[in-house]
């Protein structure tokens, strides 16, 4: 069966919340909507204090190339444009809104019609997807328009459908892939007039077989689009390593997948774009796995973005006694969240509850060069030297032995027999050498 | 005599004649003349090779030295006024005399000030520890309490304490080189006027929030109120981003900033005792050791 061939582990899977369907989310009574929700540049916010709102009303705009704008996911008043605590403990610009009612902008079509003809061209579907603020929904939040702008003298030959959802414990993706996997397609089939390409695969884990199933049956609607199942290794959702399991092509050293001619997005950004085009919707709204092993009703919410973290653990039965961590994402690339009161944002594929004991890291041990992170490492990269180099702080050094292709999956800290913390290391030393390559750049 | 023998002799001195005359020319051509007084400064130098002059290392700093002539921009501050005077004296110039410097720890966020919200588990770096979150105590400028100071610090000047989880800088080791400034993610340390008898005040705090967000997290953290400003009569206290700071440069050490700021988060150390006077409240900030 179709993998990657370097590295990789496989972390147990426990997809408690699978069988639990999409639940839309109560809308809750106040939300704050970090101005900043993509990779790039923090968009400037277009509202005022006092201003009434309406659901899907522009609430940020994105100014530079790499940024996305941000809409407002509930109607009502704005009553501050303040610091907001983020995941990390430090402030962000938010606005801050108090619900009223749920009025939305007219122009979005509402009904649960699915729209199969696609009449936009390129540019319109381009400049749309800009407009409507569709960012990548795998947790990169890299914004979708700037992936389809294929740079001159490239040409994009696949497009690359992301439903591997690697990451143990979620099951956002996999929800909606069985939920809405029309629409899904439709969206694959916009991107791909987008792109201007003839084939689109989508990339599904060998863990999932109702979702294979499911979309291997609706496929035949749809011309070029085939559904590939995959073997299950962990990091298989990672841009690179889809493209290498299921094209076998592989992206060089510091350059992006359109180099091979690809373009990945995830299922979610399929979905997102469908409701871009065809309704008019913008990205206000995501699907969140809420999960844990002593969660008592774990579940996949429809959530607003902007809804704090807070209420989505009530409505899943709320916090158990146990809790150690409060995880925003997967357990291998999730970040703990310092507060409850964090809201959801773009990026936010889940909320996992890990319980005390298998919260805390083992007890840091001297390494014993035996070797599995470099086995272990996706990328080929070699994380003792590179977590060394980094610890010592030689970023000149770090950066000849590729650290900048480190995609932080954490495999080699999951495989480290001696618990090091090689992955914190690593970022540490992608920080740093990102900043030394920049200010090279300035020079 | 054996033939094969003289023979030897003879090819060999001719060998190392003709050798010493090109080595003779070579030398000429290529001789590096050297300033003797730069070897006569390094050996005055302390041979730390901190860096904490600015230069690779004390030879380095003995050269510039040497190729200047100029002692104004140059200070070692290992060896102090007291090398400083020495090397003047070798290059025929005055030094001129300068204040000794400390590092000085501008954050007061001890676990009592600013209780722990969070825990951290991660690689045991402020480096990392600063990028990836705020802090145990979620103030975004507060001392992470990881020690990277401690490792950056050749002189064992710097160690954390186990009860306030603050590092502390010990007067008689610490000569300010500033290595300690450089490896703090979060620029808390500043290099200031040692005193006389080791008596400094300074804002210890360096959080630009407004005054609630501070106290939030810290209730030794700077508001921002100005009232230090006012009370100086000397000019020495600026207020910029919710934030007051001294001036060591102008601050007389009179102590009337201290008692007038609300948060406490102004310190003076090393001072005699205050007289107390009648209906003074005292402090509920806990007192700050200091070695």
């Amino acid at each position: 069966m179709k993998t990657f061939k370097l590295g990789g582990v496989h972390p147990e899977e426990n997809k408690i919340s699978a069988n639990k369907a999409i639940e839309v989310f109560p809308l809750p009574e106040k939300v704050y909507v970090p101005v900043s929700q993509s990779l790039g540049a923090p968009s400037k916010v277009v509202v005022e204090k006092g201003a009434v709102v309406k659901t899907g009303q522009l609430l940020a705009k994105g100014e530079s190339f790499i940024s996305a704008n941000v809409h407002c996911p509930v109607s009502g008043k704005v009553t501050r444009i303040d610091d907001i605590i983020d995941s990390s403990g430090y402030k962000r610009q938010a606005v801050y809104i108090d619900v009223a009612g749920d009025e939305w902008e007219e122009s979005i079509d509402r009904s649960p019609d699915i729209i199969y003809e696609i009449s936009a061209d390129r540019d319109t579907i381009i400049k749309k997807i800009n407009e409507m603020g569709v960012v990548g929904l795998g947790g990169a939040t890299f914004p979708s328009h700037v992936k389809l702008m294929v740079p001159d003298g490239k040409k994009a030959q696949y497009l690359l459908i992301n439903g591997v959802e690697c990451e143990p414990y979620l099951t956002a993706d996999h929800r909606l892939m069985l939920e809405r996997g029309e629409e899904m397609l439709i969206g694959t089939a916009i991107l791909k007039k987008a792109l201007g390409v003839e084939k689109a695969f989508i990339g599904i884990e060998r863990n999932k077989p109702d979702a294979i199933e499911h979309l291997s049956r609706l496929c035949a609607k749809f011309k070029g689009i085939e559904v590939m199942p995959l073997k299950v290794k962990y990091p298989q959702g990672g841009e690179k390593q889809l493209i290498k399991a299921v094209v076998n092509l592989e992206v060089p050293s510091g350059k992006l997948p359109i180099e091979v001619g690809c373009v990945v997005n995830n299922v979610g950004t399929a979905f997102a774009v469908y409701e871009a085009i065809q309704k008019n919707k913008p990205l206000i709204e995501r699907v969140v796995t809420v999960t844990g092993k002593s969660v008592l009703n774990p579940a996949n919410f429809l959530v607003r973005i902007g809804t704090p973290v807070s209420l989505l653990i009530e409505r899943a039965g709320g916090l158990p006694e146990d809790t150690g961590k409060v995880i925003s994402g997967g357990p291998m690339m999730g970040k703990a969240l310092t507060s409850l009161e964090v809201p959801v944002v773009k990026g936010t594929s889940g909320i996992l509850i890990m319980p005390g004991q298998e919260s805390k890291r083992t007890t840091v041990l001297s390494c014993i060069r035996c070797g599995r992170c470099i086995t272990a490492c996706p990328m080929g990269l070699e994380p003792v030297l590179l977590a060394q180099l980094s610890e010592s702080q030689l970023f000149e050094k770090a950066e000849k032995e590729k650290i900048m292709d480190c995609i932080e999956c954490g495999s080699c800290h999951y495989t480290c027999p001696a618990g090091r913390p090689l992955l914190d290391y690593l970022r540490l030393g992608k920080n740093k050498t990102g900043l030394l390559i920049r200010n090279r750049g300035k020079k | 005599m054996n033939e094969t023998i003289v023979f030897a002799v003879i090819s060999l001195s001719a060998i190392g004649s003709i050798s010493a005359v090109i080595l003779y020319f070579v030398a000429q051509k290529f001789k590096v003349i050297e300033d003797p007084r730069i070897d006569i400064v390094n050996e005055k130098l302390p041979g730390a090779n901190c860096g904490g002059c600015g230069l690779a290392g004390c030879r380095a700093f003995a050269e510039e030295l040497v190729k200047t002539g100029d002692l104004s921009k140059l200070n070692c501050p290992v060896g102090g006024s007291e090398t400083m005077r020495q090397i003047a004296e070798v290059l025929g110039l005055v030094a001129e005399e300068k204040d000794p410097l400390i590092a000085v720890i501008r954050c007061n966020g001890s676990r009592a000030n600013a209780p722990v919200k969070v825990s951290y588990e991660g690689a045991s770096s402020c480096a990392f520890a600063h990028v990836l979150t705020a802090g145990e105590s979620g103030c975004p400028n507060g001392c992470l309490g990881l020690g990277d100071c401690v490792v950056s610090c050749q002189f064992d000047a710097i160690y954390i304490d186990d009860i306030t989880g603050l590092p502390v800088v010990s007067n008689e080791k610490c000569i300010a080189c500033g290595a300690c400034v450089t490896a703090c993610p979060r620029s808390i340390i500043e290099l200031r006027k040692k005193g006389k008898k080791d008596r400094r005040i300074f804002v210890s705090c360096i959080n630009t929030e407004k005054g609630g967000p501070a106290r939030k997290n810290c209730q030794v953290a700077c508001i921002g109120c100005g009232k230090c400003v006012k009370e100086c009569a000397y000019d020495a206290i600026t207020l910029q981003n919710n934030l007051a700071y001294i001036d060591h440069e102008k601050c007389k050490l009179c102590r009337k900033c201290e008692p007038v700021c609300p948060t406490g988060s102004i310190l003076e150390l090393n001072f005699p005792p205050r007289k107390e006077k009648a209906g003074e409240t005292l402090k509920t900030t806990e007192p700050v050791t200091v070695e």
